[in-house]
């Protein structure tokens, strides 16, 4: 996920090229906010409402649904997005300590972005790859069995 | 999971160690690596096994052979006449008598243990999952091809039934007769779904088999069109399974070129295609009619019920829904017949069940078994045994919505109607192991957690019980509880499940029920309750006496002190809409604002309104 400026001609030419992929129809509204969410890393204003424009759907009923689901934000994302697993199965194999220690190396509280927009640190359900836990993805990459001494170290791949 | 030829059990109860269990583990382990076997064979320390007259005793799997008693002298004989050349050394074998007990677990399915019995796994990690030709070499499409050109719907929905097939995303409805309601139901157009938004905490069963044999779902999906009348089929599959989705679209693709999709199925007038849909990050579309609204672009609320899917589904028409593992079923059930399926666990939920093991075991990984296994069998054969030696004190079942069962219930055997009869639930296969050092007010507050995130928000009970029953939770945990706190959460855990709309409401207040049924105790000892007791009960009420009122504040830190501390947290919480609970200790709790003590709420009025 990489944030680019919200400028307005990349937003929309992110969201041509999702209606494009998927057709201009409403069973199709959630696949094309995943795609531009993805795509620019958060859903801006701008997106909504040529979304609105090209589906004929009112924003209202797009910031419904771009604000339900945890795939999708309305609020502009860090470069980098930890989703750290908080479910019950991490937590028994010691994702606390490791939780802490991500807070703790990043300043950050569940839901921040660092003030230099390098991070955003959120928390996430189950991501079915218990065996491995406690687990934690940075973008689109998944650690298993993190303890707390590695969370530097993985931190720092990223730049 | 390492796959190994043979597995030893050590019995270890107190009398098995004064007979020397401990040296006879090490010899075995000193004989096994001397014969170079460590990569075949395992070996596992076991509580007891409810046998003491010839301890200790050493166990072999899959032959299911018990020796007894064994001392280290007799270890080198015994692993190189068994675990080396494979013969059983009959001089070392315990007396055989009728086993009772505890130990019959260890025989009654000799033979078939350690082994998995795998019919919806059947293929994954053999197959190429990329590959249909692989698939077709292994059986693949046979049992389309037999349902249209041989079978008629009503064929299939007998079979089905005949099965005793239950659906295995939890709730456990008969597979045939959901489908016999979907053809049933009026209408031309009707569509098939599989739910794969798999997003209970410790279940990745679906993922795997998606992963692992995408044409299996494929093939039962094209399977059910043809049964209940439908030419269009859905797969939800959750957002974040990303390589799930690419092999499923690929597999897809691949069927349509081989004619297995599309129209004119295998030279018959039956069309058929699937679409697949991402879901966007939301436990609750796991339910069937919140994962009906998010197909048609709508937030992932649940719709209330009746109607029901299989008569007012997608866009309003029948719709089938069926979970990812029992779809795999299917094909080899149409391919073997229903007796053959009947084979497998007991009479009243036959067949095998998927299930993942996570937690405090020293092996953690999914395995396919009959239905019926028990949890010690579990935690003993497939987890090998507790992590660091531990003592295994309760096992979360079936994810977030499952049950907290106490090691007192773990030899009943897992399937719907024993657990149900216990009081505990199945669900979808997640068994999370406990030691000792888990306490289960943390436990139950990081499950509550989920649940207050989870809450799609559409009714109160579930929106506002969830966050309440955090709230108390988290004073609980910090020790900042008072005992009528107790009696609040029991009565949120009630409303929840019978006021809740949905099953994630209703079943959300189960851990809540569990753990006052069955750690009561621990419970009450977080609470202020410990600290007031024991200063209400000096000797003397009246007598100041300064010692003893610290040393009464002394057991109160020593009650709630290790405990409290481990999991006071740092950080003031966040809730779901972003506002921060700050609490300060000791700060007196509300009650929930739709819960009055003067309006305590008739359950047989609630009942009215559910299903």
């Amino acid at each position: 996920m990489t944030v680019e400026e919200s400028n307005g001609k990349l937003v929309i030419q992110a969201v041509k090229n999702a209606v494009d992929r998927f057709g201009a129809s409403k069973d199709e509204l959630i696949p094309i906010l995943n795609d531009v969410n993805r795509e620019i890393g958060y859903l801006p204003s701008e997106a909504l409402d040529e979304i609105s424009k090209l589906l004929r759907v009112p924003k209202s009923q797009l910031f419904s649904v771009a604000s339900f689901y945890r795939m999708l934000s309305t609020k502009r994302r860090g470069k980098h997005t930890i989703q750290f697993c908080e479910s019950a199965p991490c937590h028994v194999a010691g994702g606390q300590a490791v939780w802490l220690a991500v807070k703790e190396h990043l300043h950050l509280n569940e839901g921040e972005t660092t003030p230099d927009g390098k991070w955003t640190l959120l928390t996430t359900s189950c991501l079915g790859i218990c065996a491995v836990g406690p687990v934690m993805m940075v973008d689109d990459d998944v650690y298993g069995n993190v303890d707390a001494s590695l969370v530097p170290s993985i931190l720092d791949k990223y730049q | 999971m390492k796959a190994y030829r043979s597995m030893v059990l050590v019995s270890s109860d107190p009398l098995s160690i004064e007979n020397g269990a401990n040296e006879v583990y090490q010899a075995i382990q000193a004989e096994i690596s001397s014969f170079g076997l460590e990569n075949e064979v395992s070996l596992t320390m076991v509580g007891d096994v409810g046998r003491h007259d010839a301890v200790p005793l050493v166990i072999i799997y899959p032959e299911a052979v018990i020796y007894g008693p064994v001392q280290p002298d007799n270890v080198h004989h015994l692993v190189e006449e068994h675990l080396y050349k494979g013969r059983i050394a009959a001089e070392l074998q315990a007396p055989i008598k009728e086993l009772t007990g505890k130990i019959a677990w260890l025989t009654a399915r000799k033979g078939t243990l350690p082994a998995e019995q795998r019919i919806v796994l059947e293929r994954a990690g053999i197959i190429d999952p990329v590959s249909i030709d692989e698939y077709i070499i292994h059986d693949g499409y046979q049992a389309l091809a037999k349902a249209v050109t041989e079978m008629a719907p009503e064929d299939i929905f007998s079979t089905l039934e005949k099965s005793g097939l239950r659906g295995r995303g939890g709730a456990g409805f008969p597979t045939g007769t959901k489908w016999r309601f979907v053809k049933k139901a009026s209408g031309a157009k009707k569509y098939v779904i599989c739910n794969a938004d798999e997003s209970e905490p410790g279940t990745f069963k679906d993922r795997l088999i998606l992963e692992g044999d995408p044409h299996s779902i494929i093939e039962a999906l094209a399977i059910a069109g043809y049964a209940v009348g439908a030419d269009e089929g859905y797969l939800y599959i959750r957002g974040e399974y990303t390589l799930a989705q690419e092999r499923v679209k690929n597999a897809i693709a691949a069927a349509r070129e081989m004619g297995f999709l599309g129209e004119n199925i295998f030279g018959t007038d039956f069309n058929f295609d699937l679409h697949v849909h991402s879901g966007a990050g939301a436990y609750i579309c796991g339910e069937e009619t919140a994962l009906i609204e998010s197909i048609e672009g709508k937030r992932g609320e649940p719709r209330a019920r009746p109607p029901y899917p299989t008569t007012n589904g997608l866009w309003g028409k029948p719709t089938l829904v069926n979970n990812v593992e029992t779809l795999a079923n299917v094909p080899p059930i149409l391919r073997n017949g229903a007796e053959w399926y009947r084979g497998f666990g007991p009479a009243s939920s036959p067949g095998t069940k998927v299930y993942t093991i996570l937690g405090n075991v020293n092996v953690t990984g999914l395995i396919e078994v009959p239905m019926g296994i028990t949890l010690r069998e579990v935690i003993a054969i497939y987890g090998k045994g507790m992590k660091d030696g531990k003592t295994f004190k309760l096992a979360q079942t079936g994810g977030s919505s499952g049950s907290i069962v106490p090691a007192s219930l773990q030899d009943t055997p897992m399937d719907f109607d024993s657990f149900a009869k216990a009081g505990v639930a199945l669900g979808s296969g997640a068994l999370l192991i406990c030691d000792s050092d888990t306490c289960v007010v943390d436990l139950t507050r990081v499950l509550l957690n989920f649940f207050r995130k989870e809450s799609c928000g559409k009714c109160n009970p579930c929106r506002i019980g969830n966050q309440r029953a955090f709230e108390i939770l988290t004073n609980i945990s910090e020790g900042t509880a008072v005992m009528k706190d107790l009696d609040d959460l029991m009565m949120i855990s009630d409303n929840l499940f019978q006021l809740s709309n949905c099953g994630l409401g209703q079943t959300s207040g189960t851990p809540i029920r569990d753990i006052l049924k069955y750690f009561r105790a621990e419970v009450e000892a977080h609470t202020e309750h410990a600290v007031e007791e024991h200063i209400n009960h000096k000797p003397d009420e009246d007598q100041v006496d300064d010692g003893l009122d610290d040393a009464a504040h002394g057991l109160a830190e020593v009650l709630k002190g290790p405990v409290a501390k481990k999991h006071v947290l740092p950080q003031p919480d966040q809730d779901h809409h972003g506002q921060i609970h700050d609490k300060g200790v000791g700060e007196p709790t509300d009650r929930p604002p739709w819960i009055t003590e003067d309006v305590p709420g008739d359950p047989g009025d609630a009942g009215k309104y559910k299903q």
